[in-house]
C-alpha cells in the first residue's frame, strides 16, 4: 500500500496537559479515514498537526517520507488542501472568486483551472449561488463554498475538519459521496466527523480518539462496537446492522 | 512565486476594473488641470496651458506674463503633484492595512501608523537630526510608522479577540502614546523647531516645492509597485491567515512586506504633508463599492481615487477663503469622521466582523 502521510510518535502539550500523546498513524492513498471521538479528544489538534498548521512538541509528521515542517508553504499547498471549521471571508468576494482561489497554489493554466473550478462548483451544488457574495450566504452555504475551494485545489491529500457540521441531510450525504469519489480516484482523505453513521457509511477506516490517544483504529465494523463506544463516549448506545447497506448503524438508547 | 502572476479565471470584474480606472484617471487629470488654474490668483485655462507651454518650450515666453509662469510652475504644480502622491499613498496604504487586518475600519490614522510616523518626524526635528539632510525626516517617519503598525498588529491581529473592538482600542492606545511623546517633544522644542512642528499637527500642502516632490517620488514609486505586487496575497488573506497559508501563501513574509510598504507610503505622506486623516479609510471603501473587493483592481483604483480626493480637497481648501487657506487635515477629518461613524454603525447592525 502506498503510504502518503505518516505521524510518528506525535505528542502535543498545552499548559502542561497532553492534548495528544504518542500518536502513531499511517494514511494510505485511496482511503478515507474518519477521525472520531468525544469533545476534547484531540481530533482537531491531530488534524492541525497532520496538515502542518501546528508544530508537534514531540515526534514528527512525514509527507511522502519527508518532514512536513521542512516544506515551503507553496509546495505544501500543491500536496494537501485543508477545510477548516471556520468559513468567514472578510470583504465581499463572490462565491466563484473564493472557489477560484483554490487554484492559486498551481501554476496558471486557464482552461484547466476553469474546468476544475466548474467541477468544484458542481460538486458543492453552488452553480445557482456562484455570483453571490460569500458574506451573504447561510452557514451551510459558506461551508459548501469552502468545500468547493478545497476541491478546486485538487491535491492528493485532503484534511477536512467537520465538513458536514452546518449542512442539511442532502448536502451531508453529497459531500461525503464526493469525498468517497476522490478517495476512489486515489486521494488520501482524513476527515473529522461527529456523526458516527456518516463515518461508518463512507470511511474505510475509523480512528477513535480518547483523551489524546488512539482508542481504536480499524474498519468501521471493528471500531464501532457497543462496548468501545459506551466506554469512550460514556453514553449508552446500540449498534445495529444498517437495513440497506453493509455498515454498522449507531443508535443512541 | 507563481502566485504573483496568477489571475483568477472568471475575472468578470476585469472590464469594470479597467473602465473605472480609466474614468477616475481622466477625472484626476481634469482636477489637476483645474487646480492649476484656481487659487488666490485665478488664471484662465488658456493662460495655464500657455504657462505650461513656456516651460516645455512650446510657447514663446514673451507672450505670457512671467508672474503667471512662476505661480503655475513654482507654486501650483509641485503642490498638486505632492497632493496627488500623498492622497494615493494614504489610500493605498489604507487599502493594504485593511487587507492585513481583515478589517475595513483599519486606516493609517486609526491603527496608529500616522501618529507613529508623525512621532518619528517630530523626534527627528526636535533632536536635531533633520539638519543632517532632507532624507532624515521621511526615514524617521517611515521607522516610526513601521514600529507603530508592528505593535498594533501584534496586539490586534485577525482572529485575536473581537476584531473591531480590539483593533480600535489598540489603535486608540497607540495613537495616545504617540501623541504623548509628540507632546513631550513639543515641550522641549525650541522656538524655531516649534514653528515646523505646528505643520504636522494640521496637515498641509502649503509648503510644497519641487524638492519635496523629488524626494517623495522614489518612496512613493517603490511603495506603490511593491504593494500592487501583493494584490493576490491580499485577496488570499481575506480568507484568514490560516487559510491563506493552506493555499500556499507565506503569511509571515507577506505580513512583513505589507507592514514595510504601508509604512513607507504613510511615512512619505506624513513627512511631507503632515497628518491627513481618513483618506485611507474612505477611499478603499469607495473603491470596493466600485470594482469589488479583489485587490487587483481595488488597490490601483484606491490610489487614483485617493489622489483625486486630495487634489480636489486641497483646491477647495485654498479657494474657499482666499488669500488664507483652510488646513487640509481639518478638511479631511471633517469629511472622514462622520463617514467613519457611519461605517461603524453600519457594521454593528450587521453583527460586526
Amino acid at each position: 500500500m502506498n503510504v502518503l502521510l505518516t505521524l510518528r510518535h506525535v505528542g502535543v502539550v498545552r499548559q502542561q496537559r497532553a492534548i495528544l500523546a504518542a500518536v502513531d498513524l499511517e494514511f494510505m492513498a485511496g482511503t478515507v479515514t474518519a477521525l472520531v471521538g468525544p469533545n476534547g479528544a484531540g481530533k482537531s489538534t491531530l488534524l492541525g498537526v497532520a496538515c502542518g498548521d501546528l508544530q508537534a512538541d514531540t515526534g514528527e509528521v512525514l509527507l511522502h517520507g519527508k518532514p512536513l515542517q521542512a516544506m515551503q508553504a507553496g509546495a505544501l499547498a500543491r500536496e494537501r488542501a485543508v477545510m477548516p471549521q471556520e468559513h468567514a471571508v472578510r470583504f465581499a468576494f463572490g462565491v466563484e472568486e473564493v472557489v477560484a482561489m483554490g487554484r492559486l497554489p498551481h501554476p496558471p493554466e486557464p482552461a484547466h483551472d476553469a474546468r476544475q473550478i466548474e467541477a468544484a462548483l458542481d460538486a458543492a451544488e453552488l452553480q445557482p449561488l456562484r455570483q453571490r457574495e460569500v458574506q451573504q450566504l447561510s452557514g451551510g452555504e459558506s461551508a459548501r463554498t469552502t468545500f468547493a475551494r478545497v476541491l478546486a485545489q485538487a491535491t492528493p491529500v485532503l484534511f477536512l475538519d467537520e465538513p458536514t457540521a452546518a449542512l442539511d441531510l442532502r448536502h451531508q450525504e453529497r459531500t461525503l459521496r464526493t469525498v468517497r469519489g476522490l478517495a476512489d480516484a486515489g486521494a488520501c482523505v482524513i476527515v473529522v466527523l461527529h456523526d458516527l453513521n456518516l463515518a461508518a457509511g463512507y470511511a474505510d477506516r475509523i480512528v477513535l480518539l480518547e483523551q489524546g490517544r488512539v482508542a481504536a483504529d480499524g474498519p468501521p465494523a471493528d471500531v464501532l462496537t457497543e462496548s468501545t463506544l459506551r466506554r469512550v463516549y460514556q453514553q449508552d448506545v446500540l449498534v445495529l446492522q444498517h437495513p440497506r447497506r453493509p455498515v454498522p448503524l449507531v443508535v443512541v438508547v | 512565486m507563481t502566485v504573483m502572476s496568477f489571475q483568477l479565471p472568471p475575472d468578470r470584474r476585469r472590464r469594470r476594473g479597467q473602465l473605472m480606472l480609466l474614468v477616475v484617471f481622466i477625472a484626476l487629470l481634469a482636477a489637476v488641470l483645474a487646480s492649476f488654474a484656481v487659487g488666490p490668483l485665478r488664471l484662465p485655462p488658456m493662460e495655464v496651458l500657455q504657462a505650461l507651454g513656456v516651460k516645455l518650450g512650446l510657447v514663446d515666453a514673451a507672450q505670457v506674463s512671467a508672474r503667471d509662469v512662476a505661480v503655475v510652475w513654482q507654486l501650483r504644480i509641485p503642490r498638486v503633484l505632492l497632493g496627488a502622491i500623498v492622497g494615493a499613498s494614504l489610500a493605498m496604504a489604507g487599502a493594504s492595512l485593511q487587507g492585513l487586518f481583515g478589517n475595513p475600519l483599519a486606516d493609517p490614522g486609526i491603527v496608529g501608523v500616522s501618529q507613529g510616523a508623525a512621532l518619528g518626524a517630530v523626534a527627528a526635528i526636535v533632536l536635531g537630526a533633520a539638519t543632517v539632510g532632507g532624507w532624515v525626516i521621511p526615514l524617521a517617519a517611515f521607522t516610526g510608522g513601521a514600529v507603530a503598525i508592528s505593535i498594533t498588529y501584534l496586539l490586534a491581529r485577525p482572529g485575536r479577540g473581537d476584531g473591531n473592538a480590539t483593533l480600535l482600542l489598540v489603535g486608540i492606545a497607540m495613537a495616545a502614546f504617540c501623541s504623548a511623546l509628540i507632546g513631550f517633544f513639543t515641550y522641549i522644542a525650541s522656538e524655531a523647531q516649534l514653528q515646523s512642528l505646528v505643520f504636522w499637527q494640521l496637515g498641509s500642502l502649503a509648503s510644497a516645492d519641487w524638492a519635496d516632490v523629488a524626494a517623495v517620488v522614489p518612496l512613493f514609486a517603490i511603495g506603490m509597485v511593491c504593494l500592487l505586487r501583493l494584490a493576490t496575497p491580499l485577496d488570499m488573506l481575506a480568507l484568514g491567515e490560516r487559510q491563506a497559508q493552506h493555499l500556499g501563501l507565506d503569511v509571515a513574509r507577506t505580513r512583513r512586506r505589507l507592514v514595510a510598504f504601508s509604512a513607507l507610503l504613510v511615512g512619505a505622506a506624513v513627512a511631507f504633508a503632515g497628518s491627513v486623516g481618513f483618506v485611507g479609510l474612505i477611499v478603499p471603501h469607495v473603491a470596493r463599492l466600485l470594482v469589488g473587493p479583489g485587490h487587483r483592481w481595488m488597490l490601483p483604483l484606491s490610489g487614483v481615487l485617493g489622489a483625486l480626493l486630495i487634489v480636489v480637497a486641497d483646491t477647495i481648501a485654498r479657494t474657499l477663503d482666499p488669500p488664507s487657506e483652510i488646513p487640509l487635515g481639518l478638511f479631511s477629518a471633517a469629511l472622514g469622521a462622520p463617514f467613519f461613524l457611519w461605517l461603524v454603525m453600519q457594521r454593528r447592525s450587521k453583527g460586526g466582523v
